[in-house]
C-alpha cells in the first residue's frame, strides 16, 4: 500500500450537522460522509442489501441504520452490525484541516474482499 | 390457644421472616409494630424512588390488605419503648403493653451521625426511610447545591438521584477512595472517575469539621480549613444497628443483639433477626443474608429447629444506572499467600481484581463489567479449585447455550439480590405455578420486581425450565434508555430535558438508535409542547426533508388538502409541477389526496414552491388527513356540513406530530361513505347531533371504533376531538396506534379523562393542545429557510482534481 495518499477536498464541516450524513459523489462514486463527535467518517453509500442511501440514516455510535429497511453498517469498518450474513460497504479514509474534510477516494477499502482475499 | 408473636419492625428483615413462617403450619397470632407509618416497603429501592425512578407505591412489598388477609395485626406508627422480659411484653412509647409468647426484634438499622458541630441544622438529612426520601423530594430542585457527606454506596446513590433531579451535588469523602470497604485504590479511581462523568463533583479525602450557616445550613467546613457552599446536607456515613432495645432489656449485645446460628437470643423466648444483629460476630447490612436469616428463624420458631445461618460473605452492587460495580468476599491483600490477579482496561473503565488463595477466590471486585458475577460467586462459595481456570480466569468461559449456564447455577444461588430470591425458589415456583412469563414470576417470587438487572437472568431461566416460556412485550422504550414511557415522560418533565442529547446524556448510553431517538424526539414535543430543543440527526430521514421515502431513494410529495377538497386551481398547479419535474406517477391516494412519487431530494424546496401548497404531512408520525363526504352541500342523504366540519376539524389538528400515524374521517349521515368508523378519530353525523368516535382502524388491523360521546353542536364535537386527540398525544407509547391505545387503556377509562373528566382537567389538556398548536407550523416552510444549509442541497466537492499530501492525521483507514 502506499503511503501517499489522494486528500480530495469536499467540504466545510458545518456543511455537515453533527450525527448527520450526506451525500457527494466525487470521480464517479457515491460516498456518504458522516459528521461524528470530533471527526468525520465516509463509507460507500449504498446499502448492499437494496441500494439505500445510507447518508439519510440515522447515527448511532459509530454505526448508520439504512433508511429503507434498518441494515446497520459500522462507519470504521464498513461491516454490516448484527446482520445474519456478512456484508459491507467501502470505507474511505478521511481526514479535517482549517474547517474543511478532506476524503482518500483511492484508499478506499472493503473488509470482506479483504478477508476473503 | 393460640400462641402471641411480636414482631418489633416492620421493614424488610421482620416481615420476610413473617411471610416464612405463614407458608409454614403454625398456631401464631401475629402482631407487628412498625415505628414508621407505612406499610412493608422496599428500603433498597429508596434510591430509585429518589431518582424518580420509581413511585413510592411501587417499592411497597405488601400492602394493607396483606396485613388483613393475613389476620395480621399491624400496628404502624407505634415505637416499642422497652421489652419486660420477665412479664413477657412489649411497652410502646404512649405506654400500651403487648403480651408476647415469642418475640422477634427486628429494629434495623439508623443512619450514624457523625458527631460534627451544626448536624443540627436546618436542611442537614438522613437517607434511611420513605420519610428521608420525601423529605428530600421536596426540597430537591434544579440548582440546589447539594453536599452528600459518605462516598459509599447509599451517599453515591443519593448523589445521584439528586442530581438527576437537577441538583449540584458534591460528594464528600472521608476515606481517599470511594466505596473505600468494597473497592480498593485503583477500583476505587475508576468509580470516582465515572461518577464525575456524571455530573457529580466528588471531593476526597475530606474531614467535614463543621456545618456552618445561621439555623439553616449554608456550607461545610473542612478540616483543611477549606469551605464548601450548600443549601441541604445529606449525611450518608454508615449505619448503625438498632439495638438498643435488646440492650436495655439485658440481652446480650455486642454491635448487634447477639444471635447463634438458630436465630435465637440470649432469652428464649425472643429472637432476632435484620441488620440489628450479630452473628458470629458479623452485623449484616445486605438484603440476601437477612432474607436467609428470616428463613431460619421460621423454622426454629415454628418448631422445626434444625436449619441453621452460617454467616455470608460481603457482597455490594451499587445501583446507579450505568456504573457496575460489584464488590465480594474479602479485599485485603496483605494476608500471607494471598495472591492478586488483575485486568484493567481505562478506556473501557473495566477493571477486574479477583484475590486467590490456595487456588481458591477469596475475594473480587469488578468495575465496568460485571458480567461474570454469578460465576465468581459460585467459586468463591464452594471454594472450587481454580487450577484449571488459572488462564482464563479474568475472562472465565462461558456457556455457548444460555440454558446450560444457568443450569450451572447452583440452587442456593440468589438471583434476586433485592428481594433475596434463590434459583431453587424460581425453579420451584416455575414448575409449582406453571409460570410461563416474567409477570408470572415476578408475581409468585417478586424476582426481578426491584432494580431490574436480574430480569435477563431470570428469562433465561425461565427459558431453561419451561418450553412453554412467553418473552414478554417490552415495557422499556429500549435498551439505549430502559425505562417506560410513563417513567420517561416523567423524567423530561422533572428534570427540564429539553434535548435527546440530554435524555441520552443523563439516563442513557449517550449513543441512542434508530428506535428511540425518534421516540424520544416525539416525547419532548409532546411533553415541552413544541417548545423543545429540535435534533433532527434524532430524526427519520422523512422528519428531515417533510417527504416520504421511497424504494429508490427519491421521495414522495403529498401536498394538504383539507378535507379532500381541493380548486380547479390548485389541479392545475399540481399537473404544471408533474409536468415541470417529470413527475413518474401522480397517484390518488386512499386519503383523499393527490400524490406526486419519484421526487429527488434536492428538487423538493422546488416543488413545494411551485405548488404553493402546505405540507400534507403523510411522511411522519402525525396528523394525516381529514377524509370527508359531500354531506349537506350536496347530498341528498346528508344530516349535517360534513366537508365544512371536516375541514375544520384538519385546521385545528394539522401539523401536529402523534405517536403514530393519526387519521381522521367526517361523515354527514350514518351511511359512512367516507368510513370515519374505521379512522382513529371520527366525527358521525346524525340528525340533531355528531357520534365521536375513536380507535377505527382499516389497515393491518381492522376495528370499528368506539363511541367516545354524543353531543348536539359541531363545537362541541370538534371539542371532544381536541380533547382525546391531545390525550392520545400525553398517554400512548410511541408508535402505538389509537386503536392499540383505546384497547390497551379501554373506552371507559379514556371517556372519564376526557370527555367526562373535571372541567379544569379538560382544560389543562386543551391548554396544552393550544400551546403546541401555536408552535406548530407548516413544516415545508424549510423550503425556504432549510435548517442547515445542506437540508436539501446535493454537496459539490470543493476540488475535484487530488492533491498529494503526506498522510498525517489520518482517522479513518
Amino acid at each position: 500500500m502506499t503511503n501517499v495518499r489522494e486528500w480530495t477536498r469536499i467540504t466545510k464541516v458545518e456543511n455537515i450537522p453533527s450525527r448527520e450524513g450526506r451525500a457527494v459523489t466525487v470521480g464517479g462514486v457515491e460516498i456518504a460522509i458522516f459528521r461524528l463527535e470530533s471527526r468525520c467518517l465516509a463509507i460507500e453509500n449504498k446499502c448492499p442489501h437494496k441500494g439505500g442511501p445510507l447518508c439519510d440514516g440515522i447515527v448511532s455510535g459509530t454505526t448508520v441504520v439504512c433508511p429503507l429497511h434498518g441494515r446497520r453498517f459500522d462507519l470504521e469498518s464498513g461491516m454490516a452490525v448484527r446482520a445474519s450474513e456478512p456484508s459491507c460497504v467501502a470505507t474511505f479514509p478521511t481526514r479535517v484541516e482549517d474547517g474543511i474534510i478532506f476524503v482518500d477516494l483511492a484508499g478506499a477499502s472493503k473488509d470482506q474482499e479483504e478477508a476473503a482475499a | 390457644m393460640k400462641q402471641q408473636l411480636v414482631v418489633v419492625g416492620n421493614g424488610m428483615a421482620g416481615v420476610s421472616c413473617v411471610e416464612q413462617i405463614l407458608k409454614q403450619p403454625h398456631n401464631f397470632d401475629i402482631t407487628i409494630f412498625g415505628d414508621e407509618t407505612h406499610v412493608n416497603y422496599n428500603r433498597i429501592l429508596l434510591s430509585l424512588v429518589l431518582a424518580g425512578e420509581k413511585s413510592a407505591e411501587e417499592i411497597v412489598i405488601n400492602d394493607i390488605s396483606w396485613y388483613q388477609t393475613n389476620s395480621i395485626r399491624a400496628r404502624l406508627g407505634v415505637k416499642i419503648a422497652s421489652v419486660d422480659r420477665e412479664r413477657r411484653l412489649v411497652v410502646d412509647e404512649d405506654g400500651g403493653i403487648t403480651e408476647y409468647d415469642k418475640l422477634i426484634l427486628a429494629t434495623g438499622s439508623s443512619a450514624f451521625i457523625p458527631p460534627i458541630p451544626g448536624v443540627d441544622k436546618k436542611n442537614v438529612h438522613v437517607f434511611r426511610t420513605l420519610d428521608d426520601t420525601r423529605a428530600l423530594l421536596e426540597k430537591a430542585q434544579p440548582g440546589l447545591k447539594v453536599a452528600v457527606i459518605g462516598g459509599g454506596l447509599l451517599g453515591l446513590e443519593a448523589a445521584r438521584g439528586l442530581q438527576v433531579r437537577g441538583c449540584q451535588v458534591t460528594v464528600v469523602h472521608l476515606m481517599e477512595t470511594l466505596m473505600d470497604r468494597q473497592l480498593d485504590a485503583t477500583g476505587g479511581d475508576y468509580l470516582k472517575r465515572k461518577i464525575e462523568s456524571l455530573g457529580i463533583r466528588v471531593m476526597l479525602p475530606q474531614q467535614t469539621a463543621a456545618l456552618f450557616g445561621n439555623g439553616r445550613v449554608d456550607g461545610l467546613r473542612f478540616a483543611s480549613g477549606e469551605e464548601l457552599e450548600a443549601d441541604l446536607v445529606v449525611i450518608a456515613a454508615g449505619i448503625r444497628p438498632n439495638a438498643e432495645l435488646g440492650r436495655k432489656a439485658g440481652l446480650e449485645v455486642r454491635r448487634g443483639i447477639v444471635v447463634n446460628d438458630y436465630m435465637e437470643t440470649s432469652d428464649p423466648h425472643i429472637y432476632s433477626v435484620g441488620e440489628c444483629t450479630e452473628h458470629r460476630g458479623q452485623t449484616f447490612g445486605l438484603v440476601a443474608p437477612l432474607f436467609e436469616q428470616g428463613r431460619v428463624l421460621a423454622s426454629t420458631i415454628t418448631g422445626n429447629r434444625g436449619s441453621v445461618f452460617t454467616g455470608a460473605s460481603p457482597a455490594a452492587k451499587l445501583k446507579i444506572m450505568g456504573v457496575d460495580i460489584f464488590s465480594a468476599g474479602s479485599i485485603d491483600e496483605s494476608g500471607a499467600g494471598v495472591e492478586t490477579v488483575r485486568y484493567e482496561d481505562p478506556s473501557l473503565g473495566v477493571y477486574k481484581k479477583l484475590l486467590l488463595k490456595d487456588n481458591q477466590l477469596l475475594g473480587m471486585i469488578l468495575v465496568g463489567d460485571i458480567e461474570d458475577e454469578h460465576t465468581y460467586m459460585d467459586w468463591m462459595r464452594n471454594g472450587t479449585d481454580l487450577t484449571p481456570y488459572r488462564r482464563q480466569l479474568l475472562f472465565p468461559p462461558r456457556e455457548s447455550d444460555p440454558g446450560l449456564e444457568v443450569a450451572a447455577i447452583p440452587d442456593r444461588d440468589t438471583i434476586c439480590g433485592c428481594n433475596g430470591v434463590r434459583k431453587g425458589d424460581i425453579v420451584q415456583a416455575i414448575h409449582a405455578h406453571s409460570i410461563t412469563t416474567l409477570a408470572g414470576l415476578k408475581e409468585h417470587t417478586r424476582a426481578s420486581t426491584s432494580c431490574g438487572t436480574c430480569t435477563g437472568l431470570c428469562e433465561k431461566l425461565l427459558r431453561a425450565v419451561t418450553p412453554d416460556f412467553q418473552e414478554e412485550t417490552r415495557t422499556t422504550l429500549c435498551s439505549c434508555v430502559p425505562f417506560s414511557y410513563e417513567q420517561l415522560r416523567e423524567m423530561i418533565r422533572g428534570q427540564k430535558l429539553k434535548s435527546v442529547e440530554e435524555v441520552l446524556n443523563i439516563y442513557g448510553n449517550r449513543k441512542g438508535c434508530e428506535i428511540c431517538k425518534p421516540a424520544l424526539s416525539y416525547l419532548l414535543d409532546m411533553v415541552w409542547c413544541g417548545d423543545h430543543e429540535e435534533d433532527r440527526s434524532a430524526r427519520f430521514i422523512n422528519d428531515r426533508v417533510h417527504a416520504n421515502i421511497q424504494k429508490d431513494g427519491t421521495f414522495s410529495v403529498i401536498p394538504r388538502m383539507r378535507g379532500g377538497v381541493t380548486t380547479p386551481d390548485e389541479l392545475r398547479r399540481i399537473a404544471d409541477v408533474a409536468d415541470k419535474y417529470k413527475v413518474p406517477m401522480v397517484k390518488v391516494t386512499g386519503s383523499q389526496r393527490i400524490d406526486l412519487l419519484g421526487i429527488k431530494k434536492a428538487d423538493l424546496p422546488k416543488v413545494w414552491a411551485d405548488l404553493g401548497m402546505p405540507s400534507g404531512q403523510a411522511y411522519t408520525k402525525g396528523v394525516r388527513m381529514v377524509k370527508t363526504c359531500v354531506g349537506t352541500e350536496f347530498c341528498r342523504f346528508g344530516v349535517q356540513d360534513s366537508t365544512r366540519a371536516g375541514i375544520d376539524l384538519e385546521r385545528r389538528l394539522e401539523n401536529l406530530f402523534t405517536p403514530h400515524k393519526f387519521k381522521m374521517g367526517v361523515v354527514g349521515c350514518p351511511r359512512n361513505c367516507a368510513e370515519a368508523t374505521v379512522k382513529d378519530l371520527g366525527l358521525v353525523g346524525q340528525d340533531g347531533s355528531w357520534q365521536v368516535v375513536v380507535g377505527g382502524a382499516a389497515g393491518k388491523s381492522v376495528r370499528k371504533a368506539d363511541l367516545l360521546i354524543t353531543v348536539e353542536t359541531t363545537e362541541r364535537a370538534l371539542e371532544a376531538s381536541d380533547l382525546f386527540f391531545q390525550y392520545y398525544r400525553e398517554n400512548a407509547n410511541y408508535l402505538e396506534r389509537s386503536y392499540d391505545f383505546v384497547e390497551r387503556l379501554g373506552i371507559e377509562k379514556i371517556r372519564k379523562e376526557t370527555v367526562y373528566a373535571p372541567e379544569a382537567d379538560k382544560q389543562k389538556l386543551l391548554d396544552r393542545l393550544a400551546r403546541s398548536k401555536a408552535l406548530a407550523k407548516n413544516a415545508w416552510l424549510e423550503g425556504q429557510t432549510p435548517v442547515s444549509p445542506t437540508q436539501f442541497v446535493q454537496i459539490q466537492p470543493i476540488q475535484l482534481q487530488s492533491i498529494h499530501v503526506q498522510p498525517r492525521e489520518v482517522q479513518s483507514a
